[in-house]
C-alpha cells in the first residue's frame, strides 16, 4: 500500500494545493475584493433571552459612510425566508418536532447573545463597526436558561411552539426487549454523563461576500462553505431569494470547517440578499473571531443517563440510554438528525448487543445553535458506549481489553438492533495491534516508575465505530431528511489528454485536489499533474451535497470512478474505430489502449485527440467528445472502526494531565493517501484530546452571557500540549463501492475522548471525571484523595 | 491620515494610513498582500505573523505606522527568486498544513525559531516555542516533523 515513489492509488503523494498554501497565494474569502465593495457589521444582541421594543436607526443611518440599515422589518417586508432546519424528527408520540420561527435577522425577539439583530453596510469595515455600534435597540428582558440539564419546564420559554422548551421526544429500539433483559442481568452498570459543549473554531473565520447583478438580475454569494450547492438550494427554495439559475455560490479555498460551514447562516444570506437594495454593491462580511465564539454553531452538548446489562459471563444483554441534548435557541440546518440519527445507530458500538433502548430530548436552551461539529453524534455515542463498557469492566474485574474482546461483534454482516447493519470489519485484529504498538503488557511497570516520581498513570481503551460515508438516499429519506445525500462528478478529458474532474465534494483541509487526481491518474494511467480537481462553484459543478460525514472518498470518489468507467468505454469504442477493430477487442491499460492478438495500440492522449477530432468514426454512432458525468448514491453507510489507547499521566502537584502515550489503530479500508489520511487522524485525536484535556464552552447561568467568547478563555489544544501518535491501519475493504473506501476525516476525534478519559479515570481510580478535565478539575478532586492518604 | 513608507518584501511602498489602521491591515488591504491572514481578535492564534526587522511580529497586534520605514517579510517574500525557503519545502514535504490557513504565520514563526534556537531543534523545544501559533487541522504532529527538517535544511 505504501507505494511511496508512484503517484496512483496508496503513494504517499506530496500535495498539489500546498504550493498556493504555502507562498500565501491561497484564495480564501476574505482575501477576495469586488469593484465598488461595500461591508457589513451586524448589530447582536447583548441578551440571552429579550423581546425587541424597539430599533432605532436614525442616528446611526447618518454616521459617515453608511449606506444601508436593515433589520427583521425588511426582512419580513422582502418575504425573504427563514433559516431551516432540514431533517424532520418525529417524536414518540408521532409528533412533529417543534420548529420554532428563525428569522435571518430577529423579528420581535432575540433567544441568545449573539443572536443577530440588524445589518449596518458602510464604505469601510470600521465605519460599519462604528454606525452599528449607535442603533439603539430596546430591549425588555425574559427569563433565560442555557444549561440543557435544566432548561426543560423552566420559566424561560424560548419559542411559542415548544412552551416546555422541547422540540421532541425520540426514540429508537425496542423498549420492552430490553427492559426484560435488564431484569434478567447478572449484572447493571450505570453511568452518568455530560458531553461538554464545544464551539468548532476552524481557523478561517466565517466570511461572505454577497453581490447582485442588476443587468442580469443575478446574485452571486462567495462564502466559506463546505457544500455550496446545498446553500443555493436552501437559499433558492427556502429563503426565496432567487431561482438557483439566478444565484450563484462560489466557496473558494475554505480555511477548515469541522461541520461549522456546513450549514446555511443569517449572516452570508442578509449580505446577499441585502445587496439588491443598496443598487447590487457587494457587501463583505468577515466574522471576528468574537463573532465566531457567539454565532458559529457549537457542537456536543449532552447530558445522559445509561445503563448496560450483562450476564453472568461478562455478555453485554442490554444498554439503556436517556440523553438530553441541546439544540441551542435555534434549530440549525442539520440539527435535529446528530442527536438522534447520527448518535443513537451507533450506540451498539463495536459489540454484540442484543436489546437497545434509547431516548432523546431535544432541546432548547437560549444558546447559539448547536449542530454536527467533527463526528456529529457518533463521539456522543462512543463516549457513552466507550465509557460504561469501561465502566462495566471494572465492575466485574475483568480486564478491559478482553472484556470488550469477548463482546465484540466478529460476524458479518451485522444487524444491530439501532437500525445499522455493519458490512466488514475485523475489530480484534485492531485491539490486537494496538495492545502491541501501546505496550500494554509494559504498562504496570511504567506505573510504577511514575508512582516513585509522585505521578498518576492511566491507561484508557477506545473501540469505535462510525457510521459515515454519509448516505443513502432513500433510508436517510425515509428516516426525515429532506435532502438525498448522493454526490455527483464530470470527467472532462480535453483533446490533448489532460483531465479535469469536476466534484461535487469541496476541500477545505482533506487533499481532495490530491486525492482525487490519485485516482485518475491510476485510472487512466496519466501524469498527476495533467489533472485538475475543480470545486466550490455552483457555476462550474454540476451539482454536489457537500463534504462532511467522511463522505468525500466513499461517496464523492465513487461518482468520479463511475465517470471514470464511462469515460474509459467511451475512449475504447473510439480507439476501437480509429484502430479499425471491434470494441469487445480493446483493452486500456496504463494508459494505453491495444488490441487483443495485434500490435495495434494507441495511447490515452491520443483517443483524447481523436474523440475530439472526430475523423476516424461515424458521427452518428459514436458522438465526438470525451466527458462523462455520475452520479453516485450509496447503498450502505461505510463503518470505518478501530481501537485506541491513551496512556496519561498525572502531576498530583498541579493537576495537569498530560497524554504521554497515544496509540490510533484505525480500519479504514483501502486508503488513497496514507500520508493524508495520518494527517485526518492526528488533527481529529488533538480534537479529542482538546475536548477531553482543555476545551469547554461555558455560557453563565446567571446573566445568559458567554464566558469562553475568545482565545483567552477557551482553551485549544496547542502544540506542547499533545503528544506524537503512534499511527496503525489495519483494513477490511468496505463490499459496498468499488474502491473499498470508508472514511478517516472524523475517527480521530470520534474516539479520542473515551480512550483519554478512561485513562484518565483509570489514574485516579474514580468512576467519573467531568470533561474537560482541566488542571483545575483534576486537582480538585485530588485534593480529598490526598487528605485521605495522610 | 498621515502617509508612511515602509520596505515589504525588498521593495518600497507607500500608503496612507489611519493612526489605527494595523499593519496586518495595511498588507492585506491596502498591499493585497492576502498570504497574511488574521485567525484572532486577541493576539493569539499566530496566523498573521510576519518579520518586521528580522523578527517575528503578530501584525494583527502592531500598528502599520508604527512599523514605518521597516523592513517587512511576509509569506510572499519568503521565496527568493522564484526557489521556496527551505522551510516552505519542508512544510511541503512533511504534510505540515491541511487546510492552509494558519501556514504562513506557522512558516513565518517557525523560521524565525531557527533565527533564535539554530538549526538543530528538537522536538519539545519546537513544541514550546510554537506556543503563539494554533493550528485546528493538522494535530501539529507534522508541523513539529517540518519544522524540524526546515531547520535542519536552513
Ligand atoms: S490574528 Fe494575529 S494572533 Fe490571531
Ligand atoms: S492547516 Fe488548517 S489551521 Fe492549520
Amino acid at each position: 500500500m505504501d507505494n511511496s515513489t508512484g503517484t496512483g492509488i496508496g503513494a504517499r503523494v506530496r500535495r498539489k494545493e500546498d504550493h498556493r498554501f504555502i507562498t500565501g497565494k491561497g484564495n480564501y474569502t476574505d482575501d477576495i475584493n469586488l469593484p465598488k465593495q461595500t461591508y457589513a457589521y451586524f448589530v447582536r444582541s447583548p441578551h440571552a433571552h429579550a423581546t425587541i421594543k424597539s430599533i432605532n436607526t436614525a442616528k446611526a443611518k447618518k454616521m459617515p459612510g453608511v449606506v444601508g440599515i436593515f433589520t427583521g422589518d425588511d426582512i419580513a417586508n422582502d418575504k425573504l425566508g427563514g433559516l431551516i432546519c432540514g431533517w424532520m424528527i418525529h417524536s414518540k408520540d408521532g409528533s412533529p418536532m417543534k420548529a420554532g420561527p428563525h428569522p435571518v435577522l430577529a423579528q420581535g425577539k432575540v433567544r441568545y447573545v449573539g443572536d443577530h439583530v440588524a445589518l449596518v453596510v458602510a464604505e469601510t469595515r470600521e465605519q460599519a463597526k462604528a454606525a452599528a455600534a449607535a442603533v439603539s435597540v430596546g430591549y425588555v428582558a425574559l427569563p433565560h436558561v442555557v444549561d440543557v440539564a435544566d432548561a426543560m419546564g423552566a420559566k424561560a420559554a424560548i419559542h411559542d411552539v415548544a412552551p416546555d422548551n422541547r422540540v421532541f421526544n425520540w426514540s429508537i429500539g425496542d423498549e420492552g426487549a430490553t427492559d426484560a433483559a435488564f431484569r434478567n442481568a447478572a449484572h447493571v452498570t450505570k453511568i452518568d454523563l455530560v458531553n461538554n459543549r464545544l464551539i468548532p473554531n476552524a481557523m478561517e473565520p466565517r466570511a461572505a461576500i454577497g453581490s447582485y447583478d442588476t443587468g442580469s438580475e443575478s446574485y452571486t454569494l462567495y462564502t466559506t462553505s463546505q457544500n455550496p450547492h446545498v446553500a443555493r438550494l436552501v437559499i433558492s427554495a427556502f429563503h426565496g431569494l432567487a431561482p438557483e439559475h439566478k444565484l450563484r455560490v462560489i466557496a473558494p479555498d475554505v480555511g477548515g470547517g469541522f461541520g461549522s460551514k456546513i450549514f446555511i447562516y443569517a449572516e452570508e444570506v442578509a449580505c446577499v440578499w441585502a445587496s439588491k437594495h443598496i443598487g447590487g454593491r457587494p457587501i463583505k462580511w468577515t466574522a471576528e473571531r468574537s463573532e465566531s465564539f457567539l454565532a458559529d454553531a457549537h457542537g456536543r452538548d449532552h447530558v445522559t443517563h445509561a445503563e448496560l446489562a450483562t450476564d453472568s459471563n461478562g455478555r453485554i444483554t442490554g444498554l439503556k440510554v436517556h440523553t438530553k441534548a441541546a439544540m441551542g435557541a435555534y434549530l440549525s440546518t442539520f440539527a435535529s438528525c446528530v442527536p438522534t440519527y447520527l448518535y443513537a445507530t451507533l450506540l451498539s458500538g463495536q459489540y454484540n448487543i442484543p436489546n437497545i433502548y434509547a431516548e432523546v430530548d431535544a432541546i432548547y436552551t437560549n444558546t447559539a445553535p448547536v449542530d454536527a461539529y467533527r463526528g456529529a453524534g457518533r463521539p456522543e455515542a462512543t463516549y457513552v458506549v466507550e465509557r460504561i463498557v469501561e465502566t462495566a469492566a471494572r465492575e466485574l474485574k475483568m480486564d478491559p481489553a478482553e472484556f470488550r474482546r469477548m463482546n465484540f461483534v466478529t460476524q458479518f454482516p451485522h444487524q444491530t438492533p439501532v437500525i445499522m447493519c455493519y458490512d466488514a470489519g475485523d475489530y480484534a485484529a485492531a485491539l490486537d495491534k494496538a495492545l502491541e504498538i501501546a505496550d500494554v503488557k509494559g504498562f504496570a511497570d511504567r506505573k510504577s516508575a511514575a508512582a516513585r516520581s509522585g505521578k498518576l498513570r492511566g491507561l484508557g481503551y477506545s473501540a469505535y465505530i462510525e457510521a459515515c460515508g454519509i448516505a443513502p438516499s432513500a433510508a436517510i429519506g425515509s428516516l426525515g431528511a429532506g435532502v438525498g445525500l448522493w454526490e455527483s462528478a464530470e470527467v472532462r478529458v480535453n483533446p490533448v489528454g489532460t483531465v479535469e474532474v469536476l466534484t461535487g465534494s469541496h476541500s477545505h483541509g482533506q487533499g481532495h485536489e490530491t486525492t482525487f487526481a490519485q485516482l485518475v491518474s491510476d485510472r487512466l494511467g496519466i501524469d498527476i499533474n495533467n489533472v485538475a480537481i475543480v470545486h466550490g462553484d455552483t457555476d462550474k459543478v454540476q451539482f454536489g451535497m457537500g463534504t462532511y460525514g467522511s463522505r468525500s472518498g466513499a461517496v464523492g470518489m465513487t461518482a468520479i470512478s463511475k465517470a471514470l468507467d464511462k469515460i474509459e468505454a467511451k475512449a475504447k469504442r473510439v480507439a476501437a474505430a480509429v484502430m479499425e477493430a471491434s470494441a469487445d477487442d480493446v483493452e486500456f491499460k496504463n494508459g494505453t489502449f491495444t488490441v487483443k492478438g495485434t500490435d495495434k495500440k494507441m495511447a490515452f492522449g491520443e483517443v483524447a485527440l481523436s474523440a475530439y477530432v472526430a475523423h476516424k468514426f461515424n458521427s452518428a454512432e459514436i458522438e465526438p467528445g470525451l466527458k462523462e458525468a455520475a452520479f453516485h448514491d450509496p447503498s450502505n453507510f461505510v463503518f470505518p472502526a478501530g481501537v485506541h489507547i491513551c496512556e496519561v499521566e498525572i502531576d498530583t502537584d498541579t493537576g495537569v494531565t498530560d497524554v504521554v502515550n497515544y496509540t490510533a489503530v484505525d480500519d479504514f479500508g483501502n486508503i488513497i493517501n496514507p500520508m493524508i489520511v495520518e494527517g485526518q487522524v492526528h488533527g481529529g485525536i488533538v480534537q479529542g484530546i482538546g475536548q477531553a484535556l482543555a476545551e469547554g464552552c461555558v455560557y453563565d447561568k446567571q446573566s445568559g452571557q458567554l464566558l469562553t467568547g475568545s482565545y483567552m478563555d477557551y482553551q485549544m489544544p496547542r502544540a506542547a500540549n499533545v503528544p506524537n501518535f503512534n499511527l496503525a491501519f489495519t483494513c477490511t475493504p468496505c463490499p459496498s463501492n468499488p474502491l473499498g473506501m470508508k472514511g478517516c476525516g472524523e475517527a480521530g476525534a470520534i474516539a479520542s475522548p473515551a480512550a483519554v478519559m478512561n485513562a484518565v479515570t483509570d489514574a485516579l481510580d474514580v468512576r467519573d471525571v467531568p470533561m474537560p478535565a482541566t488542571p483545575h478539575v483534576v486537582w480538585k478532586m485530588l485534593q480529598p484523595m490526598k487528605k485521605a492518604a495522610e | 491620515m498621515p502617509a508612511i513608507t515602509m520596505k515589504v518584501n525588498g521593495q518600497a511602498v507607500c500608503g496612507d494610513v489611519e493612526g489605527r489602521t494595523l499593519l496586518v491591515e495595511f498588507l492585506r488591504d491596502k498591499l493585497g498582500l492576502t498570504g497574511t491572514h488574521v485567525g484572532c481578535d486577541t493576539s493569539q492564534c499566530g496566523a498573521c505573523v510576519v518579520h518586521v526587522d528580522g523578527k517575528a511580529v503578530k501584525s494583527c497586534t502592531a500598528l502599520a505606522i508604527s512599523c514605518a520605514d521597516s523592513e517587512v517579510t511576509t509569506i510572499e517574500g519568503l521565496a527568493r527568486n522564484g526557489k521556496l525557503h527551505p522551510m516552505q519545502e519542508a512544510f511541503r514535504e512533511h504534510h505540515g498544513l491541511q487546510c492552509g490557513f494558519c501556514t504562513p504565520g506557522m512558516i513565518m514563526a517557525a523560521v524565525d525559531i531557527v533565527k533564535r534556537k539554530g538549526k538543530k531543534l528538537d522536538e519539545d523545544t519546537i513544541r514550546h516555542e510554537l506556543e503563539g501559533n494554533i493550528c485546528r487541522c493538522t494535530g501539529y504532529q507534522n508541523i513539529v516533523a517540518a519544522v524540524k527538517a526546515g531547520a535542519a535544511s536552513m
